[in-house]
């Protein structure tokens, strides 16, 4: 039996056999290399994988939701109340979604302020930055649309609002709210196209865009503060140092998701009622409320201008600049610094006061 | 010698005992995650509205020797109106694959299209792949209309 291959021969000869075929060892030789570098603040990093992972659990909890959701008007509502009270943990799966959804924008939100106090957008990381402030909007996108499909009295009534509010756009405008409803009015045909936007034509464009965001991140690698020259840098191997960590912190993300899902389960509200009044205190996500304060403030009329497409050029001008900060903030990181705090201030202020009012 | 061989017999007793919790408390996390989502694939019973007697229309709106598929329920039932005085009833749910059956006027039988079973006015299989003939239900007269209901 002197051609029997021993076990470690014959591994190492089905390992070479699968690389020769699928390349897999320069997967392996790129997981070896990676290297995540050591400083004051390295803890700013672990938020671009928390957003990954709050992101899986939306299309894990999102997948498992389809099976009992129905996206019509006759249905929708009664469907997720079926799901909460009669499928064996449905409410917590329906609350996970929820509460993972608003952790993701709060965890997305500070992914990009931590990239903006670092000044991670340096160049060559232009177009990282660029694609993340595109999966920002997509997520708020993905936070818009999803809001809709319980098909409650709140929901139907913040996108009457929403979609209203995108109809005062100049010039394209009508168009637009008319696309977003699939009519003159929020109705059936509004939730057909918001479930189709929610389940498949947003999490396409997402799934391409994560996929160039992650590949920009590992071309580059982690961006080290422009205070320290790279050289100093002390370095951790990503795999599994980094990644171990990672993972812990993973688990305790998940531990809070679980804990705010099972404590305060997210509510179903009243079905919807196209022929009711607008409940009192009707307001938008609060990832929402920021805007649609100002939109309140902004009188009706400035000057020859609606205030409300006042307050969509303003609120154009701002993204359009803000999109564009690694053109303009090169060489000026103290004022890109300013921005990012002036802005933070901002929406903490305008959302608090949107709570409050 | 003898205490450097004990001390890494100690360090490698806690680095086992280490890894046993941590593997089993991950374990049981993992588990714990995924049992409500294995409950939460099963669909929960939905109550089917239990009927036992279902109008099935006027008495002159079927011709003698034709048949109808009427609601029964949320399963469709065979009404044969087999000459002016005799009438029949039926589960219309084949019993072989559960297919819809339809009475065939020409040779006075009930027939399922999908595997070619035939079955007589009493229900009883005639030929094809059914192993039970159909359940029969009860035909009664009220005024003019014909009412189905289940046999006691």
């Amino acid at each position: 039996m002197g051609n029997n291959l021993s076990s470690t021969e014959f591994k190492a000869k089905t390992l070479d056999w699968l690389d020769e075929r699928t390349g897999w060892r320069m997967v392996r030789d790129l997981m070896d290399h990676k290297v995540v570098p050591i400083h004051a603040g390295t803890k700013w990093y672990y938020f671009g994988g928390i957003t990954l992972f709050l992101f899986g659990v939306q299309i894990f909890t999102g997948v498992l939701l389809l099976l009992y959701y129905r996206p019509t008007v006759a249905e929708a509502f009664d469907s997720v109340r079926f799901l909460m009270t009669r499928v064996e943990f449905g409410w917590l799966i329906r609350s996970i979604h929820s509460w993972s959804a608003n952790l993701l924008i709060l965890s997305a939100f500070i992914h990009m302020f931590s990239v903006v106090f670092t000044h991670a957008y340096r160049r060559p990381r232009e177009l990282t930055w660029l694609s993340g402030i595109v999966l920002l909007g997509l997520l708020l996108g993905f936070g818009f649309s999803g809001y809709l499909l319980p098909w409650n009295q709140i929901s139907y009534f913040a996108t009457k609002v929403g979609t209203d509010v995108a109809g005062t756009m100049p010039v394209a405008g009508p168009t637009l709210s008319r696309f977003l409803r699939g009519g003159e009015d929020v109705g059936g045909a509004t939730l057909t196209r918001f479930f189709d936007f929610h389940v498949i034509i947003l999490p396409l464009i997402a799934f391409g865009l994560v996929g160039l965001h992650v590949l920009l991140v590992q071309k580059h690698g982690m961006s080290t503060p422009s205070d320290i020259p790279p050289e100093k840098v002390a370095q951790m191997k990503f795999f599994p140092n980094f990644f171990l960590r990672e993972l812990v912190v993973w688990y305790g993300v998940l531990a809070v998701l679980g804990t705010l899902a099972a404590i305060f389960p997210w509510e179903l509200g009243e079905k919807a009622d196209p022929f009711a009044s607008a409940p009192a205190g009707i307001r938008p996500e609060w990832y929402f409320l920021a805007q649609f304060y100002t939109l309140k403030l902004i009188p009706s009329h400035v000057w020859i201008l609606e205030g409300e497409l006042l307050g969509l050029f303003g609120f154009g001008a701002l993204a359009a600049g803000w999109v564009l900060l690694p053109f303009w903030a090169a060489g000026r990181h103290k004022l890109a610094s300013g921005v990012g705090v002036f802005l933070i201030c901002y929406l903490a202020a305008f959302t608090f006061l949107g709570y409050v009012k | 010698m003898q205490g450097t061989d004990s001390s890494r017999t100690a360090s490698h007793d806690r680095r086992t005992v280490t890894s046993w919790l941590l593997g089993t408390g991950v374990a049981a996390s993992l588990a714990s995650f995924f049992y409500p989502v294995a409950r939460f694939l099963n669909p929960p019973q939905v109550a089917e509205a239990a009927v036992n007697e279902v109008d099935a229309g006027k008495v002159q709106d079927l011709k003698p020797n034709s048949g109808k598929i009427v609601k029964f329920g949320n399963k469709p039932a065979l009404l044969v109106r087999v000459n002016d005085t005799e009438w029949k009833a039926f589960s219309a749910v084949c019993t072989h694959l559960n297919c819809t059956v339809q009475y065939q006027d020409a040779r006075r039988e009930i027939w399922c299209a999908c595997h070619n079973g035939t079955y007589d006015l009493n229900g009883r299989v005639i030929s094809g792949p059914p192993p039970k003939p159909l359940e029969e239900l009860a035909v009664k007269f009220r005024g003019d209309e014909v009412v189905i209901s289940r046999r006691a």
